[in-house]
């Protein structure tokens, strides 16, 4: 008990080029929330030198950001498996949103 | 004027090819009943209660039907569970409105969104929403969701259509799709391709009733309570059509034609990569025609550099080692542009427009050639100007796009001038051809034809004048094809004529050796060339 709770949040960030051929639309948008939604972190993404971050839980964000095709990704996690977290989505979209990664 | 003109054949935009001769199915809006609020914590439970009944009801569709149709419905479950969507209709109740009416404005707003959205694509995720919403909305109102009453083989039409509607209908008889807007792009249109429905999209308006209607998804067409001899020539075109698939495939997939030692090229004429997904684009020796106007005509207005490069590079990329023959803006004529082209012209098809337009406004014309230049790397790219008349037009555009290129490279970026040509469609620039310094041309017959004899093409009356097999229309095809041969320069063909089977030999005669038409065209302008060459229609 007093382990967990002086045990710091973990932080983790990562970012990824977007090579799907029409960008982050639905399908896409829609394996990516489903995988984030598989941590217990918050998951914040954003396409590279956008203003704001917005959850990576959301589908209707996910698409609203209208990342385009090799864009850069970003995400940022806070929570027990922020690292894990971001580590998967990055490798989703480094994969291609393949079906063997979500 | 005429009987003719009774007939109501209404035009669309093909989504998915085939013939459909039925009944005609008006699918319309589900019917909102009212209901009597609570407060908000029972209104909240009952929206909560709605959203799951919802949730069942598309996990069941979607274990049902499987595969690419699954992961369409996926997306609307992923909305289910949506916070940022989900929150502010909760609030919403929270602060004392009836569940029903804090989900419509909610998903209002962001139906409007991806309305406006600057891609086709996005556009037709708003059908998902409104699905969704009229789901919820049936569900809350405790009304059993009728379901379509759509008799079998039946040509359906609707303002549009969304994909659980679509998967909801027995397609195992036949029938068809009709819709007022819609777009080949949609989730409904992959569904319809996949499962081999005919569709058709865009057609503008729907009619308010009739007992039968034919669909042609081939050329388009959705006619109403058609006359027995327009009924009788729509079979002889579906059976045609099925006799010669078969035949034609085995033709598209075999070897390229030759005519008389010579190989014959045969190129698509596209407007956009959804073009690029016709089963017989693949067969083509490259892209000879992407217009780009549709890109201009855009309510969000003029497209930014951005997202043309984007389209462009997607098109290069399919086409892999084929070439890829991109025309600048040919807006003007029968394509006013709003912001772009010139109002009030007495006579447009006369006026600023095509490679004339451009170069009055090189600030925009400028923004397609560096998308161009940058796409240019990635492919087997050739730009044309459209409605060129004397080489100083010519001149001016390559001179632009050379700048366009320096700078961009200048500024570190990867560019490339392509391979410039020209589109022969101006009679004095065919009579002068040999004064244009450019790499290739094609030859645009349908304004060639128009303005050689004079006759409005659109003017039904003066259909006979409108003959691109008239011996005037044909000199000129056979000198610009003559000179393309002594200079070495490509000469290709992209009008109507192309794609039209009985043209094929007149057009091998003037020297024409390259083809572009709209990809059904394909297999049937092959099959003519390789009859002619064996010896079946002798000259």
């Amino acid at each position: 008990m007093a382990e967990s709770l002086n045990q710091r949040e973990n932080v983790a960030a990562g970012s990824v080029q977007l090579v799907h051929s029409v960008g982050m639309h639905a399908r896409p948008a829609v394996k990516l929330t489903k995988l984030a939604k598989r941590f217990s972190s918050e998951i914040a993404v954003r396409v590279a030198g956008a203003a704001d971050w917005i959850d990576a839980k959301s589908v209707t964000s996910v698409v609203a950001m209208r990342a385009a095709r090799d864009s850069i990704i970003e995400f940022e996690a806070i929570g027990a498996d922020a690292q894990a977290a971001v580590a998967a989505l990055v490798l989703l979209i480094e994969q291609d949103f393949s079906d063997t990664v979500a | 004027m005429s009987i003719a003109s009774a007939l109501l054949i209404l035009k669309g935009r093909t989504a998915s090819r085939g013939f459909a001769h039925g009944p005609l199915a008006l699918a319309d809006q589900t019917r909102v009943g009212s209901r009597t609020a609570g407060s908000s914590a029972a209104e909240e439970r009952a929206l909560r209660a709605a959203l799951a009944e919802t949730n069942g009801q598309i996990n069941t569709l979607a274990s049902a039907i499987g595969g690419d149709a699954a992961e369409i419905l996926e997306f609307q479950l992923e909305l289910l569970d949506d916070k940022a969507l989900l929150g502010p209709i909760f609030a919403a109740i929270g602060a004392g409105a009836p569940a029903d009416d804090a989900l419509s404005r909610v998903l209002a707003e962001q139906i409007a969104h991806y309305r406006e959205a600057p891609d086709e694509y996005l556009q037709a995720r708003a059908a998902d929403l409104i699905d969704l919403r009229d789901r919820v909305l049936a569900a809350l109102n405790g009304e059993l969701r009728a379901s379509l009453k759509i008799p079998a083989g039946a040509v359906v039409c609707a303002e549009d259509l969304p994909p659980s509607r679509f998967l909801e209908i027995d397609w195992s008889a036949g029938g068809g799709l009709a819709l007022a807007h819609g777009s080949a792009t949609s989730h409904v249109a992959m569904l319809a391709r996949a499962r081999g429905v005919p569709m058709v999209v865009q057609l503008g308006q729907l009619p308010a009733q009739a007992a039968m209607a034919l669909l042609d998804g081939e050329q388009a067409t959705l006619e109403l309570d058609p006359p027995p001899a327009r009924i009788a020539d729509f079979a002889a075109r579906r059976s045609a059509d099925s006799i010669g698939k078969t035949a034609v495939s085995r033709v598209l997939a075999g070897p390229p034609v030759i005519w008389r030692g010579e190989r014959v090229r045969l190129h698509i004429n596209i407007q956009d990569a959804a073009d690029l997904v016709h089963p017989d684009a693949r067969y083509s020796d490259g892209i000879g025609l992407m217009r780009t106007e549709f890109l201009f005509d855009d309510p969000a207005g003029l497209p930014d550099e951005e997202r043309q490069f984007g389209i462009y590079e997607t098109v290069l990329r399919w086409a892999g080692d084929r070439p890829v023959t991109i025309r600048t803006v040919d807006a003007g004529g029968d394509k006013p542009i709003h912001g772009l082209t010139e109002d009030g012209e007495m006579n447009p098809f006369l006026g600023v427009r095509g490679l004339r337009l451009s170069l009055k406004r090189p600030e925009i014309f400028a923004v397609q050639l560096r998308a161009l230049a940058r796409a240019a790397v990635h492919g087997k790219l050739k730009v044309m100007f459209p409605m060129v008349t004397v080489p100083a037009e010519f001149i001016a555009a390559r001179n632009l796009f050379q700048e366009v290129v320096e700078q961009l490279l200048a500024a570190g970026v990867r560019a490339a001038l392509p391979e410039l040509g020209i589109m022969v469609e101006v009679p004095a620039a065919a009579l002068t051809i040999d004064t244009f310094p450019a790499s290739f041309f094609s030859i645009g017959s349908n304004d060639l034809t128009q303005y050689v004899m004079a006759a409005d093409r659109a003017n039904g009356a003066l259909s006979a004048l409108s003959d691109p097999l008239n011996p005037a229309v044909l000199e000129l095809i056979r000198r610009t094809a003559e000179h393309g041969l002594r200079r070495g320069a490509g000469v290709s063909l992209c009008g109507d004529m192309a794609g039209d089977p009985h043209c094929a030999a007149a057009l091998l005669r003037c020297g024409v050796r390259e083809f572009s038409m709209s990809p059904p065209s394909l297999g049937r302008v092959k099959q003519a060339i390789a009859d002619l060459n064996s010896g079946a229609i002798g000259d």
